[in-house]
């Protein structure tokens, strides 16, 4: 099962809004994934030069003021940061990999689940009305957002199997479906430098696009090639920083509707959470094609 | 007409409503508003009533229905109409994968597109399409006729049995076992019946026929090497 949502804002003028509406969303698939829930949104850029990261730590009591000095005094830059339920955005004036250097030796505990310019990305074991709530995801204004419901069948139920999936700078994908090719594509993955934290079959879905667009694909031509490589039921919606798509495989028996206005991009597994949109009766609704790449793009 | 918000009834406390009238009711006129996406809505029904649907609705409406004439002013979800027994369901937008899946008897009519494997496994139901048909349509179709008035998607027919499918465009392609056939004046008398039932104004000229080439019945004792 599982559900999945994407809302892309066309208008700037919604995106006070953003995480009310992808909050709705996601609570209308709670029963197609009661789980674990998860979400990527696209919001405050970091400023010229330095990185955003959202952590997280299993303590909800963990001492995050204490991280963002040391590293700062240690790295000598600025560090600042803000924490939401169990996760940490953490803004730092320093390139990526000196961040995932000094994290890994000095809080090995913590994981890495998004990275990039604007991506946050926040996900946690339980039904996603209460993990939405958690995160207090309805107070969130951004541009676009990405969810997921989990029912979880191929690997185990914990924050780090939940989706979204993140393995390239401001890249997430949800999934709906399974791979039945993972393990194999993972290895040539690694091989190649992508680096996986868990055996999840969606994110080597996400390692493969991180892959393909690190080699200079675009986001279209990467989904192409991922009709023929990815074997198996998927319907994904991958988000970048300032794009959106959704692609389904050939057989397309994940279900998929697209609804669009002119001020918004809707994805979701079923039409029940894209209805309490904004002028979501006037839209233009349709099932994305079996095998056919949809992606938007911000002007 | 008794008109009903089901977004505050709920779609439980509504089906039962129709399942408790009594065969002599007089409340047979409904309209449906706020449906939301809902699954499961006017399931199970067995009565003659006429229930007009205002907006999408989500799976499996109309499912297992008997008797009742159901309209959808919208777009359905997946599964609709699944097993009809008799009745009429008809929906002015476009259905998703499965519509009419086994359906029994009765006629579903699907005024806009509808998705992969339309009329699945369909065992008497007659299906009119106004506009195309996704892959896998008619998939094991054992009885009953599928009206395609556009184009049909990939592996039309697959393995089909006795069901006769008519298609007014183009077919992308015909699974195992499923073949043209000569239309034949017979054959367009009953295309014309169909299409006028359902109410649509496509020229029944323009269809082709499709059915079973019968070579999947038995099993062959040529190929008991193969297994």
């Amino acid at each position: 099962m599982c559900g999945i949502v994407g809302l892309f804002l066309k208008s700037s003028a919604l995106e006070s809004s953003l995480g009310r509406h992808l909050s709705a969303m996601l609570g209308a698939l709670s029963d197609r994934g009661p789980d674990s829930a998860g979400f990527a949104i696209y919001r405050n850029p970091a400023p010229r030069g330095s990185i955003k990261m959202t952590l997280f730590h299993p303590d909800s009591d963990y001492g995050w003021d204490h991280l963002v000095r040391e590293m700062s005094e240690e790295i000598g830059t600025d560090v600042r940061g803000q924490p939401r339920g169990s996760h940490f955005v953490l803004t730092a004036a320093m390139p990526v990999e000196t961040a995932r250097h000094w994290l890994s030796h000095h809080r090995p505990v913590i994981r890495i689940m998004g990275v990039g310019d604007c991506i946050e990305l926040y996900k946690e074991k339980g039904n996603p009305k209460e993990v939405v709530r958690r995160f207090r995801l309805d107070e969130l204004a951004g541009s676009h957002a990405l969810g997921h419901t989990r029912m979880a069948t191929e690997s185990a139920v914990t924050t780090q199997h939940s989706h979204p999936f993140s393995t390239g700078l401001d890249l997430c994908l949800v999934h709906n479906g399974s791979l039945s090719n993972h393990n194999r594509m993972r290895q040539w993955l690694s091989r190649h430098g992508i680096d996986f934290q868990t055996d999840n079959d969606t994110e080597v879905a996400a390692g493969y696009f991180t892959h393909l667009l690190g080699a200079g694909a675009t986001l279209e031509e990467a989904l192409k090639s991922g009709i023929s490589d990815l074997d198996g039921f998927y319907t994904f919606a991958i988000g970048t920083k300032d794009g959106f798509a959704v692609v389904r495989d050939p057989i397309a028996c994940k279900p998929a509707v697209l609804a669009e206005t002119d001020d918004w991009v809707a994805m979701a597994s079923e039409y029940r959470a894209i209805a309490h949109l904004p002028g979501a009766d006037r839209s233009r609704i349709w099932e994305p094609s079996p095998a056919t790449v949809y992606s938007w793009k911000k002007h | 007409m008794i008109e009903v918000d089901v977004e505050a009834l709920g779609v439980r406390a509504l089906n039962e409503r129709f399942h408790r009238l009594p065969p002599e009711t007089n409340e047979r006129l409904w309209k449906i508003t706020n449906p939301k996406g809902a699954h499961a809505l006017a399931v199970g029904l067995d009565r003659t009533l006429t229930i007009e649907i205002e907006g999408h609705v989500g799976y499996y409406c109309a499912g297992m229905n008997k008797q009742a004439e159901i309209t959808i002013n919208g777009h359905a979800g997946p599964g609709l109409a699944e097993n009809i027994m008799s009745g009429v369901v008809r929906v002015k937008g476009n259905a998703s994968q499965s519509a009419a899946a086994s359906g029994r008897g009765g006629l579903v009519v699907i005024e806009g597109d509808a998705s992969s494997r339309c009329g699945i496994s369909m065992k008497g139901v007659d299906i009119v399409v106004g506009g195309s048909v996704g892959h896998m349509s008619a998939f094991m179709a054992q009885a009953g006729h599928l009206v395609v008035c556009g184009n049909a998607g990939a592996h039309l027919g697959d393995s089909i049995y006795e069901a006769v499918i008519y298609v007014g465009g183009e077919v992308a392609s015909l699974g195992s076992d499923c073949v043209e056939k000569p239309m034949t004046e017979k054959h367009r008398e009953k295309l014309k019946q169909l299409l006028a039932s359902a109410g649509l104004s496509a020229r029944p000229e323009r269809f082709r026929r499709f059915g079973s080439a019968r070579q999947l019945y038995n099993f062959k004792v040529d190929h008991a090497a193969q297994y």
